[in-house]
């Protein structure tokens, strides 16, 4: 059985912000944010069906700004927050907010008139992160398993933790550190960890990988020199509690135990330039996304470091379908480290990856020229992780 | 007939010889027949003339007179019917005189032999009267013969008697003097023992022994041999305290053995004894050889420590075995094991103190001392080897050789590596070293020769030293492990490959070293390396590999790594190498170029006025490595170019493809166009894998370069936003760069295509976008 062919999905203008509707766990849908300096930009809400291959989309307008980042809320479906350009009269600030989409766009269930574009919708502007003090917003990131009450978001070099309160349409900052040292610091990447009682967030700021304790705001580890330039992502693995994963300018993916951080636990070099984005598969975390400015997204397969039992054996008396999977031999003996596969569907620098919320076999992909792909994992592969 | 036949042979033969015999026909029979076989004789050696005539007479011709079937009447038909009446007269007349003569021939013969039978007969006669002389004499010489004979007997018989007498008197005298020398036998010894002279007396004793041990129950000989044994038993006292005393040395105690073997002493005993003083000699050589070692005094050199202990314990050990076999042969395989144990044991301490005194020569370099040292210790331990082939001592001597020249090989792997390392460090220092004005340092490619050539000279010399090891003179040189395995796993696995290898890991090293940022290496030496790693894949390896396959004829069956196997590694290395110098070349024109875009306010810039400084330092730097590189690699390949590719004409096309292709993004229609264009662009470019591969040429290389910072810029520009000047500063940019770089590359292309993007990018982020007027761009550029 030939995997299915990868979905396309074309965006008018350029696009970097890419997310899955975290707090959607049955249908699967993306949120994009687009960037234009001259247009009104527009958060797109791809519904995909997965019967039938088919996209629905709900172009929701954001005045604001050009998105840079976008990020939803993992409890609340219709709250989402972005980092954004304002362009005024030659000054350029970046600034966040939390956002509100209209409800019946919640769940998007509904088909979207062809002519979506001219009776686009407004985003409701729930709070700004205000950022005057505290210069450039780079990030946004929200507490994973909490309520959707607390956001950090990334300013130049402070690291800011806003409580939402009055149903989000009041951000508190309470607390905040900032990064001192030579230079010009500056946060480029944040990531909030699952993981003890969410309680520690990693920050990613030139080449090096910080861990932060949210309750007192201090440093708890520093991987100095984590990539040879600059680190462009992180993400931490769902399933073990130290594992994270890092990529950056020197076309390498790094995975750390945040208990060691002398050396890389393993290291990939598969793509060709700078990798802009990597994730971990939310239930498998040992498949791994990655995307590039080489145009290519690469799923790899870490099973060395995963949470699953490595090596361990498949029975041997396989289901009867067997002869279905074109990789039948590996099925028999335990997958190594490798790239499962890489996808070319891309023309332009592919900024951001990320899985779907609601099905692990699902990942959705955004090059610069505003593609979306969305692609599955191979069948035999699943079948092998399942059986 | 036959003497018709003699008689019509003359008129036949009238040019023939003239003195035919006449034929007188009555003749005894015999003699006719005689005279005919001297006759057939005679014509049968002209008969053999004439035959040899072409057209001769036919053998059958009844009328040739000289053949076999001569036929008379046929022969005077013939002449009747074919001559005329004057030559038949001539033919009778000659044939006459012919007969005539032959008769007279024939007669002097028979006269002849008469007169011999005659003097024959008389002989005979006088013969018989001389022999029947003789007879006479002979009968009286018998006759006198005979009287002789009884005379002599007749003398035998009257002194038969006497004869008796004297030989029993001869018998009583030898007795006498026997007993006289046993009963003198004591005095003797004593005499003897008190000389000194042990030898005498326990050839004295032995002599009499036996008889006194027979003759003991006689009153006499038994006092005598009381005597004896007494004088006996202080003799082996004294050879016994002379034995144990020692200080004589080793054949005067073998003397002793032997005397005291010859006295009837023990042997057991005194083969325990013997093997104990030996012990204690040969321990003190040991001791000796162990203070030479010491913790630290002076020690000899090497030679002079195997050869003293070579002449000091080995020729000693020796000269025990020796004396030890010849006295102790009746021992049997017990005694011989006794001495193979001892001479192991000995054997197994002597080894330890030449393996300590070898060990210490491991760091040493002079190969050749340490091989003439143990060639000595290897041929000194061929004799007791030879010896005691049960202590096994040539084996294990044949162990140490074979040891040492091991670790040899593992020391010279060692200094191998280290004067690689250190050539790397000469290079490191040659490269920091800051240029003194009007004093260029050496350049790469003297610099590359310089390593190459040193690493190849001590390669050499290695190979050199540890050839030292097989040569013919050496002892141990036919041994197999130097016949096989030492040329082949030793030699070429172990040292040669062995160090292609580490210098290949060392080399790529410093591919995977953590200091990423680029300090760690200076990119020169890593161009250097991966021009070494390239040669040593194109000739050195092979080259070495058949130094050494010539040097060290290998003989060993074992698997080798082929020569392809070692290429490709180097080949490898080299790749690696010069990638990674692409990266961080890259790495360091990206960095200049990301933080000038990243540091500068876009949105507020002035109207360009000047390409940009870091630009310009962008294309000096290239320019730099082009140099750099072009030391070490080759021109390459490039894409056919069109066809006047002058920078002018270059210029003006480039611009005004560029106005054209980017002209409808900057008016302000749809927005798909945008994407719409750029898409169908990219449709028809080929992907650009910016951190590729590069292949070993210059182009290769800087056109990875070039890619890999051209990538930051675009990547870097997507990053900002742009006002109006910005984007006009950005067009002048890339349009500067576009003038100078597109000369580097393999393919203009892809500088165009890049830089293209690079414009086009920064159109998107401007939200104002006026592009500048092309001629413009050009003034500035050529200004600038």
């Amino acid at each position: 059985m030939e995997d299915d062919a990868p979905v396309i999905y074309g965006l008018e203008f350029q696009a970097r912000a890419l997310t899955p509707q975290t707090a959607e766990t049955d249908a699967i849908r993306f949120l994009v944010g687009t960037q234009s300096l001259k247009y009104d930009n527009q958060i797109h809400i791809i519904d995909f069906d997965d019967e039938n291959n088919i996209i629905n989309k709900n172009v929701l307008l954001h005045q604001a700004g050009e998105i840079w980042h976008i990020s939803a809320s993992p409890a609340d479906k219709g709250v989402l927050a972005t980092c954004y350009n304002k362009t005024s009269d030659s000054r350029v600030q970046a600034c966040a907010a939390v956002w509100r989409m209209p409800k019946e766009l919640e769940s998007g269930g509904h088909e979207s008139p062809d002519d979506s574009a001219s009776t686009a919708q407004t985003l409701e502007l729930l709070c700004h992160l205000d950022n005057t003090a505290h210069g450039n917003v780079a990030c946004v990131t929200w507490e994973p398993m909490g309520d959707g009450k607390k956001v950090i978001s990334l300013a130049d070099n402070h690291i800011l933790l806003w409580d939402l309160q009055a149903s989000s349409s009041q951000a508190v900052l309470a607390s905040s550190a900032a990064l001192e040292g030579k230079g010009q610091l500056k946060f480029t990447v944040g990531r909030w960890s699952p993981h003890h009682n969410c309680t520690q967030v990693a920050t990613a700021s030139d080449t090096t990988l910080r861990g932060w304790d949210t309750r007192s705001m201090s440093q708890i580890y520093c991987i100095e020199n984590a990539h040879g330039q600059l680190v462009r992502d992180l993400d931490f693995n769902p399933n073990k509690q130290y594992y994270l994963a890092s990529c950056g300018d020197d076309c390498k993916v790094k995975f750390w135990d945040t208990r060691n951080v002398s050396e890389p636990v393993k290291t990939l070099e598969e793509h060709s330039h700078w990798v802009w984005s990597v994730r971990y598969n939310h239930s498998h975390d040992q498949l791994v996304l990655t995307g590039s400015s080489d145009s290519r997204v690469i799923l790899s397969n870490m099973v060395s470091i995963s949470s699953e039992p490595f090596g361990h054996l498949v029975d041997d008396d396989d289901v009867s379908d067997s002869e279905e999977h074109h990789a039948e031999e590996k099925s028999k003996e335990p997958l190594q480290d490798n790239v499962i596969a890489t996808y070319e569907e891309h023309e332009d620098s592919v900024y951001a990856v990320d899985w779907a919320s609601a099905d692990p076999w699902l990942f959705a992909s955004l090059s610069y020229d505003g593609r979306l792909v969305i692609n599955r994992v191979p069948r035999a592969l699943k079948y092998h992780i399942l059986l | 007939m036959s003497g018709a036949a003699a008689a019509a042979a003359g008129p036949n033969l009238g040019p023939g010889p003239g003195d035919s015999p006449e034929g007188p026909e009555a003749e005894a029979p015999e003699r006719r027949r005689k005279a005919h076989g001297m006759l057939k004789l005679y014509y049968g050696l002209s008969e053999g003339e004439t035959t040899g005539h072409p057209g001769g007479p036919d053998p059958l011709d009844p009328t040739d007179l000289n053949g076999a079937h001569f036929d008379p009447e046929v022969y005077l038909d013939k002449l009747r019917r074919e001559c005329p009446l004057a030559q038949l007269m001539d033919s009778e007349t000659d044939m006459v005189r012919q007969i005539r003569a032959l008769d007279s021939d024939m007669q002097t013969l028979v006269y002849e032999n008469y007169n011999k039978f005659i003097s024959a007969t008389d002989t005979i006669r006088k013969m018989k009267n001389d022999f029947r002389k003789m007879e006479d004499e002979m009968d009286r010489l018998a006759t006198n013969m005979a009287v002789i004979t009884n005379f002599s007997a007749r003398i035998s018989a009257t002194l038969q008697d006497r004869h008796e007498r004297i030989t029993k008197l001869a018998g009583v005298h030898a007795l006498l003097r026997k007993l006289q020398f046993l009963f003198e036998l004591p005095s003797r010894l004593t005499k003897c023992v008190e000389l000194g002279a042990y030898g005498q007396a326990v050839r004295y004793q032995g002599r009499a022994r036996a008889v006194l041990q027979q003759y003991q129950h006689l009153p006499s000989f038994r006092a005598i041999q009381d005597d004896c044994q007494v004088i006996t038993a202080r003799l082996a006292q004294q050879l016994r305290q002379r034995f144990r005393e020692g200080g004589s040395g080793a054949p005067e105690q073998a003397e002793c053995v032997e005397l005291l073997l010859a006295l009837g002493e023990p042997a057991e005993e005194l083969c325990e004894e013997f093997l104990l003083h030996a012990r204690g000699r040969l321990e003190e050589e040991l001791s000796s050889l162990e203070a030479e070692l010491g913790p630290s005094p002076p020690a000899p050199d090497v030679l002079e420590f195997t050869d003293r202990g070579g002449s000091g314990f080995v020729g000693g050990l020796c000269q025990v075995a020796a004396a030890y076999q010849e006295l102790f042969a009746a021992q049997g395989p017990a005694g011989a094991e006794k001495l193979a144990a001892f001479a192991r044991e000995l054997g197994g301490r002597y080894f330890e103190l030449v393996e300590r005194r070898l060990a210490q020569e491991q760091g040493g370099s002079d190969n050749s001392l340490l091989v003439r040292a143990l060639d000595r210790f290897h041929r000194r331990l061929r004799a007791p080897g030879a010896l005691l082939a049960a202590a096994g001592l040539s084996e294990a001597a044949t162990e140490i050789v074979e040891r040492v020249a091991r670790e040899r090989l593992g020391h010279h792997l060692q200094g191998l590596r280290a004067s690689f390392l250190g050539c790397l460090t000469d290079v490191r220092q040659a490269l920091a070293a800051p240029r003194l004005a009007g004093k260029e340092g050496p350049s790469l490619a003297e610099l590359l020769a310089n390593v190459a050539s040193s690493i190849l000279s001590h390669i050499k010399a290695s190979l050199a030293s540890v050839h030292l090891f097989t040569a013919k003179e050496v002892s141990f040189s036919n041994k197999p492990y130097f016949r096989g395995k030492f040329c082949s796993q030793g030699v070429r696995e172990g040292l040669i490959v062995g160090f292609i290898r580490s210098m290949c890991q060392t080399a790529q090293s410093f591919c995977d070293s953590p200091g990423e940022k680029g300090g760690a290496t200076p990119p020169a030496l890593l161009l250097l390396l991966s021009r070494l790693c390239l040669d040593y894949e194109t000739a050195t390896i092979s080259y070495i590999l058949t130094l050494t396959d010539e040097q060290f004829l290998v003989q060993d069956q074992s698997p080798v790594t082929p020569v392809s196997t070692l290429c490709a590694e180097a080949r490898e290395t080299a790749r690696r190498l010069l990638t990674h110098y692409v990266k961080v070349q890259g790495l360091v024109i990206s960095q200049m170029l990301r933080k000038s875009v990243e540091t500068r306010d876009w949105l507020s810039t002035l109207e360009p006025r000047n390409v940009r400084a870091v630009m310009k330092r962008v294309v000096e730097d290239t320019t730099a490595i082009d140099v750099q590189v072009g030391l070490l690699y080759e021109e390459g390949v490039r894409k056919a170019q069109s066809s006047d590719s002058s920078k002018r004409t270059f210029s003006v096309y480039s611009s005004s493809r560029q106005q054209g292709r980017y002209a409808p993004s900057y008016t302000p229609s749809a927005p798909m166009d945008t994407n719409l264009l750029s898409n169908i662009q990219k449709l028809f470019s080929e992907r650009i894998d910016v951190f590729s591969p590069v292949e070993f040429n210059k182009v290769s290389v800087l056109t990875g370069i070039i890619k890999i910072s051209l990538k930051t810029l675009l990547e870097c520009v997507r990053l900002r936003t742009f006002g109006r000047f910005g984007l006009q500063q950005v067009q002048v940019d890339c349009h500067f760069l576009q003038l100078y770089l597109w000369r580097f590359v393999a393919d203009e292309e892809l500088v165009h295509l890049l830089l293209d993007e690079v414009v086009a990018s920064a159109a998107l982020r401007c939200p104002d976008p006026v592009p500048m007027e092309p001629s413009v761009v050009e003034v500035i550029c050529e200004r600038g």
